[in-house]
């Protein structure tokens, strides 16, 4: 007899074999300039449940460039696991070749030489014609969108997530779960998701002050697809109101509450569900514990930590799916779901490869439309850039590095910190920087860019603080960003250390003086998550940079030295 | 870019005054522990402590407790300058012995919970609640 278990394992294999056939080939086809849409496609429908997973768009509509991550570490458990293996070693982990597509949309190497020969990633009109295709195949799949897509750009911030609605409720998901969409505010949330045709999820939001779920954001959905009973259990972003700002939303509270998933498995189990789906917001080492301790998920589509796996991960019988960022992939994973228990699965993640796929007309037009209002603003050149501009990795990125320069200069003060958040797309070197580019870096509804003074031992504080919201070893204190990114200062963090003794040789790189503990230092920076914080947006900060500037040229930055990795 | 000096007056004042690293084992703590059991041994386990792994806001943490049987429950925050948070007494008509609350924490520190049992041992569930700045959220 052949156990549950082993069939995973059989269907892991059989996916990592469609893994190869459409993975491995692609160097060669792309050589032979054959790269096909049917190949990005291909799949042999198995099962009888079809579950597509997108995440994390952070508003993208249009295609755009997005490179992954060089430094991406795990700590405790996870060192050295899935995600945290990047560039060579993860091509070498899934069989990648160089050069190939999936080196380029998986991999971080020789992105800008790349980016040349295979183009933009994502657009949802190219994403509805994947969807449709999925659909032609089997017309009940389920749609499950990750969240953070009613937020990151121009156009969202101006219609207040209005245009996202528009552009998503054409492509029909089944349900969504939430996390930056919450920095509309509670008000603005509440009307959109009044409106919503589609199931809007969340176990783990709660009422704040009574501490119940709250009324807005049923826990779960049943669905019934190919004779089966489905449950998808929403899990949004735990930490919103620390990692946000919480005076935005104050009538929630989120938290992982993983004791209350263990009841609504349970409790959907009870009502007959077959097959039980996480659309989970957690982060991928957040889920991967938690995986490990609530019983009876079947699959976790995973979000929020911007991972693109060409496989799925195994934890126990659970399989957890991360399909990536800024509408760069989607996952589509077929199940066969026999008596009541999930007996195996096909997956692929397909890469959106604008320049293979061909746009969905209607949705393409729909896109046009609500970009068409602000057409001139979001097209003017504000410079050039001669460096790749990226964001993604622990430490910094090129964009954040522009981004401390611009604080520096423009806000006149001697040490910038800028976000660790991981959206944002890439532009390539020779790419021209229009005033979109720069809004899809900045833009938030909390943007304001303040100058304030801090001692140096604040500094620390604040430092020693992010570092444990990332490099804790319990997943579940990770609050899934990467580290605040530093200006005018450099550091030295052992990311084996606790809190309170990671950071040290704090530098003031303008005179290479120590950081002096009692000394106050002018500190530049945005995305405070307090309450009246007042300043210039930091969009138009870094664009009457840029402005000076004309053309941008981002020197490597050397000044984090990291220990432990 | 022009700051003005009321800008800066109000950034100052939006400033984080909270004090974030891991606090300190308050001696009185062990002090009330000891008290509570009269110095007997206290197992791990047998009571339930559901407490936030981060803290959304320091100044009022919601905390629940439970120990099925238990006469009497003890919550210390080990790392506030004044631990004692509540001991819940259950009589023996008690419908369940669960009760919850909200607590400030000072900073980061262990939530302890100490339940006194039917067969009169004591039993102890521990929970790190962080207190962090917050920002950066991916």
């Amino acid at each position: 007899m052949i156990s549950r278990r082993d069939f995973l394992q059989v269907s892991m294999a059989a996916s990592a074999l469609v893994g190869a056939s459409g993975f491995g080939n692609w160097a060669r086809l792309a050589a032979q300039q054959s790269l096909t849409q049917d190949q990005l496609l291909q799949f042999d429908t198995f099962g009888n449940v079809s579950l597509i997973h997108i995440t994390d768009i952070h508003a993208q509509l249009k295609p755009i460039y997005f490179r992954e991550p060089e430094v991406n570490i795990g700590v405790g458990d996870n060192r050295g696991q899935v995600p945290h293996v990047t560039g060579a070693d993860f091509r070498k982990l899934y069989g990648i070749d160089d050069g190939s597509p999936s080196h380029y949309a998986l991999t971080y190497n020789d992105f800008s030489s790349l980016a040349k020969t295979y183009g933009r990633v994502g657009g949802l009109d190219r994403v509805a014609t994947v969807i449709n295709a999925i659909r032609a195949d089997r017309p009940d799949a389920i749609l499950l969108d990750g969240g953070d897509t009613w937020h990151g750009s121009y156009t969202c911030y101006q219609t207040e997530g209005q245009d996202m609605v528009n552009v998503m409720n054409a492509l029909k998901p089944d349900a969504m779960t939430f996390h930056w969409e919450f920095t509309l505010g509670s008000d603005r949330i509440a009307e959109i998701v009044e409106g919503l045709p589609f199931a809007a999820l969340g176990q783990n939001i709660f009422d704040a002050e009574w501490d119940e779920p709250a009324e807005l954001f049923p826990p779960y959905k049943f669905f019934e697809r190919g004779g089966t009973k489905i449950a998808v259990i929403g899990q949004a972003f735990p930490y919103m109101p620390i990692a946000n700002p919480g005076w935005m939303f104050p009538e929630y509270s989120f938290g992982i509450r993983d004791e209350n998933m263990q009841a609504m498995v349970d409790e959907v189990r009870a009502q007959g569900a077959e097959l039980v789906v996480c659309l989970s917001h957690n982060g991928f080492d957040v889920d991967k514990k938690m995986a490990g301790i609530v019983k009876g998920i079947d699959v976790i589509l995973s979000g929020h930590t911007h991972d693109a796996l060409p496989e799925p991960v195994l934890v126990g019988d659970t399989i957890i799916v991360a399909s990536g960022s800024n509408g760069k992939f989607v996952s589509r994973v077929d199940l066969d779901v026999q008596n009541g228990k999930m007996m195996g699965f096909r997956h692929k993640l397909i890469p959106i490869f604008s320049d293979v796929i061909e746009p969905d007309k209607d949705v393409a037009a729909l896109i046009d439309e609500q970009r068409a209002p602000f057409k001139t603003q979001l097209e003017e050149v504000i410079g050039q850039t001669d460096s790749l501009l990226y964001r993604r990795g622990n430490f910094n990125g090129s964009w954040d590095d522009l981004i401390c320069d611009a604080l520096l200069s423009e806000r006149e003060a001697d040490i910038a910190m800028s976000p660790g958040v991981r959206w944002g797309p890439s532009l390539i070197p020779g790419d021209d920087i229009t005033r979109e580019d720069i809004w899809n870096v900045t833009s938030m509804t909390y943007g304001k860019a303040y100058r304030n003074e801090m001692t140096g031992e604040f500094i620390k504080v604040i430092l020693e603080d992010v570092a444990d919201n990332i490099f804790n070893p319990d997943p579940y204190y990770q609050q899934g960003g990467d580290m605040v990114r530093i200006g005018g200062m450099g550091y030295r963090i052992d990311i084996t250390k606790p809190q309170g003794e990671r950071i040290s040789d704090m530098t003031l790189l303008k005179t290479g003086e120590a950081i002096d503990p009692a000394k106050n230092y002018v500190v530049a920076g945005w995305a405070s998550v307090n309450e009246g914080t007042e300043g210039p947006q930091i969009w138009d900060v870094v664009e009457s940079h840029i402005r000076k500037m004309g053309t941008v040229t981002v020197q490597p930055n050397n000044s984090v030295k990291v220990i432990g990795a | 870019m022009d700051f003005t000096r009321r800008d800066t007056l109000a950034l100052g004042a939006g400033a984080v005054a909270l004090t974030v690293l891991p606090f300190r084992v308050n001696a009185a703590g062990e002090d009330a522990i000891a008290e509570f059991t009269g110095g007997a041994d206290v197992a791990e386990g047998g009571v339930n402590l559901d407490a936030p792994e981060i803290a959304e806001n320091g100044n009022t943490v919601p905390i629940s407790v439970s120990a099925e049987g238990a006469s009497a429950i003890m919550v210390l925050a080990m790392g506030n300058p004044t631990p004692g948070v509540a001991t819940f007494n259950f009589g023996e008509l008690a419908g369940s012995q669960f009760a919850s609350t909200r607590i400030r924490l000072a900073g980061t520190q262990d939530v302890v919970a100490i339940a006194k049992l039917a067969d009169g041992s004591f039993a102890k569930a521990t929970k790190n609640v962080k207190v962090t700045i917050g920002g950066c959220g991916g």
